[in-house]
């Protein structure tokens, strides 16, 4: 199970040894916001591969684009978003390839939810108090399966529930009836309803306490096991991430920074940002470390300098670091699978090596 | 640009804004740039437009273009006035009612219900003709006198919505008072309408002004495009085939009618920030083929600049 991520050039092909299929290509995404002469240019050409069973976690500071990038994606970017170009190519059920870009409305709406869901990032409120959670599944349902008669919808439901492990009986409950952890079962539920390809889950348990977290997580993790989706998920809990996801792509300041399995992020980041990320968190295994953090803010994306976006946050800076945007390309010490976006790597010799935080 | 004068890139504004501003250029200026005293008599009798008279004469001789001319003062300070007082009305009313709750709530609603089932219409005609004068300002007033509660109603019903949002008791815990509440908090989000109440109201106003000229309440000695149309009817221009007499007075009414529809819609995307930029960019975004949806984000393919 990989991702890999292309660069502007061109494919950068690491097919690792589990390599499945892609079920989810995303290729040169760009996103503005604003409809006037003086656009902000939120996502520059991101690229990103969602395997066939895979879990990938999106992981960045608030304002990077995690969430832009997700909502791109699948079109559904509030005004004043705008795609500004790029393919999104979606495999769904019967192995037919889709750019979700360029489908028409009808054929967007019947291939959402059924080949891509998403779970939202307030997923609490997502439910319409005035209805009876059971309407709401069948309702959907419906929507996409017309034939489907209701009596078999709402069995599916009652299955649904089993599946995220709410007893049948609580379908004739209102949303207000249960409780927080329940009603975002209740939502994970729904957007399995369809068995989609993907599922993309936005911060889904933010609001939620790390019990009720690590349980609805676990589930999740089991049921794709069993169901064989894949996960896009975003958060800005890092150490969550390492935890559940397959692989990690770091996002800085609407662009990937580095790729990597995510055992390989938390134990050898190979980018300053990550590096700095990890340090921000206290480890959940292993020796206890110094918090480091890192210093200043994110840059505005509305009024971008020439190089890298992280150079005035980077300890490591160099003087091409401030003129020249590094591309995504193989790491300095030439391992498989994992892609970085910073000049340290590509002018790393043996006269100057990497700094000891990247090399480990 | 500035910031503020960030409406004026909207087209249907801009349109809304250069007709009322015609009309008001109309209504001040009157009684200079009319070419004939609209009570003068003339031996040009229901003459259709000539180069002497552009809109012709009536029954009298009486120049049409003049009367419009002239009319437009009356139609404009009558909106305007029964407009905000109208509107000073319900806000006060409506917002008061929303946000105080309880008894004082149950009366001031209590209140507009009642204004609201009165019949309108009638109940103008009645006070009209209970007044000594019925002039142009009365008009306005009593017009706006029993037309504020449809704004008070809706006024209330977004008053109480907002008051239980997170950021007015934000604003309670912070210490601010009721009034600093009210004004600070509540009022900005009530902007859009309040202003297209306003709107509503002028509209409404206008028309009014217009029917009850029309029907002979009012004075007729004092023009406005309502009394035109009662010269008009009841002198059967419409049986004669004088056209001239009575189309110009209801194409300006519509065309009132319509620049404040105009600025009503305009409104509705500068007040709420998050519509701006849609409405600022509106042609440029025909021009370029989005078309901005909720659901659907517009993909163009365009070179980066």
């Amino acid at each position: 199970m990989s991702a890999d991520v292309h660069t502007e050039r061109g494919a950068l092909a690491d097919a690792g040894p589990a390599a499945a299929e892609p079920v989810l290509e995303v290729r040169n995404l760009s996103v503005d916001y604003g409809f006037g002469d003086d656009p902000t240019h939120v996502l520059r050409e991101v690229s990103l591969t969602l395997r066939r069973g895979e879990v990938l976690g999106l992981a960045g500071e608030s304002g990077c684009g995690k969430s832009t990038l997700a909502y791109a994606a699948t079109r559904l970017l509030p005004p004043p978003g705008l795609i500004t170009g790029g393919e999104v190519w979606l495999t769904n059920r019967e192995g037919t390839r889709a750019d979700l870009l360029a489908l028409s409305d009808a054929e967007l709406r019947a291939a959402r939810w059924r080949d891509i869901a998403i779970v939202f990032q307030g997923a609490m409120s997502s439910l319409n108090p005035v209805f009876r959670i059971e309407k709401q599944i069948v309702d959907g349902i419906v929507a996409h399966q017309p034939r489907m008669r209701r009596e078999e919808a709402r069995e599916r439901a009652a299955e649904l529930l089993r599946l995220v492990g709410i007893s049948a009986d609580r379908l004739r409950a209102y949303p207000h009836q249960l409780s927080g952890g329940m009603r975002q079962r209740v939502m994970i539920a729904m957007a399995l309803a369809l068995e989609p390809q993907v599922l993309i889950m936005d911060e889904p348990t933010t609001a939620l306490d790390v019990v009720m977290q690590r349980q609805i997580l676990e589930e999740v993790m089991e049921l794709r096991e069993r169901l064989g989706f894949s996960v896009v998920f975003i958060t800005h809990d890092v150490s969550l991430l390492v935890e559940v996801a397959d692989r990690i792509a770091v996002m800085y300041a609407g662009e990937i920074v580095e790729t990597a399995a995510a055992r390989d992020v938390y134990a050898k980041p190979r980018h300053p940002y990550s590096a700095g990320l990890l340090g921000s968190f206290p480890p959940l295994h292993g020796p206890r470390r110094e918090l480091t953090g890192i210093p200043g803010a994110p840059p505005d994306l509305s009024a971008r300098e020439p190089g890298c976006p992280f150079a005035p946050r980077c300890p490591h800076a160099m003087d091409v670091c401030r003129t020249e945007l590094p591309v995504l390309g193989r790491t300095a010490q030439g391992e498989d699978n994992r892609l970085v976006a910073c000049h340290l790597h590509t002018t790393a010799s043996s006269t100057e090596p990497l700094p000891p935080s990247l090399s480990r | 640009m500035r910031n503020q004068l960030l409406f004026l890139r909207n087209g249907k504004v801009v349109t809304g804004l250069a007709i009322l501003g015609f009309f008001t250029l109309l209504a001040v200026l009157g009684p200079w740039i009319s070419p004939y005293d609209p009570n003068q008599v003339s031996d040009a009798l229901l003459s259709p437009p000539s180069a002497a008279h552009w809109l012709g004469t009536d029954h009298t001789g009486r120049d049409i273009l003049s009367q419009i001319i002239v009319g437009a003062r009356g139609v404009l300070v009558v909106g305007l006035v029964a407009g905000v007082s109208a509107t000073v009305v319900g806000v006060l009313v409506g917002v008061t009612a929303g946000f105080v709750g309880g008894v004082g709530d149950e009366s001031l609603s209590a209140l507009s219900n009642m204004f609201l089932v009165i019949p309108q219409l009638p109940l103008i005609i009645l006070i009209a003709a209970q007044l000594p004068s019925a002039g142009g300002l009365t008009v306005a007033l009593v017009i706006g006198a029993t037309g504020w509660a449809w704004g008070a109603r809706v006024m209330r019903a977004q008053t109480l919505s907002l008051r239980k949002r997170d950021f007015v008791e934000a604003a309670r815990a912070n210490g601010e008072r009721t009034w600093r509440l009210v004004l600070a908090e509540v009022l900005p989000n009530l902007t859009a309408v309040i202003a297209s109440g306003f709107v509503g109201t002028v509209t409404f106003a206008v028309l009014s002004q217009v029917t009850l000229s029309f029907i002979g309440i009012t004075p007729v000695s004092e023009w406005n495009w309502g009394t035109i149309l009662f010269w008009a009817q009841n002198n059967l221009a419409l049986q004669r085939g004088a056209w001239w007499w009575f189309v110009p007075a209801g194409a300006c009414i519509a065309l009132l009618g319509m620049a404040l529809t105009l600025v009503n819609f305009g409104i509705d995307e500068i007040v709420n920030p998050r519509l701006r930029s849609t409405g600022l960019h509106a042609r440029s975004l025909r021009r370029r083929g989005i078309r901005p949806r909720v659901g659907f984000t517009p993909v163009v393919r365009e070179a980066r600049s």
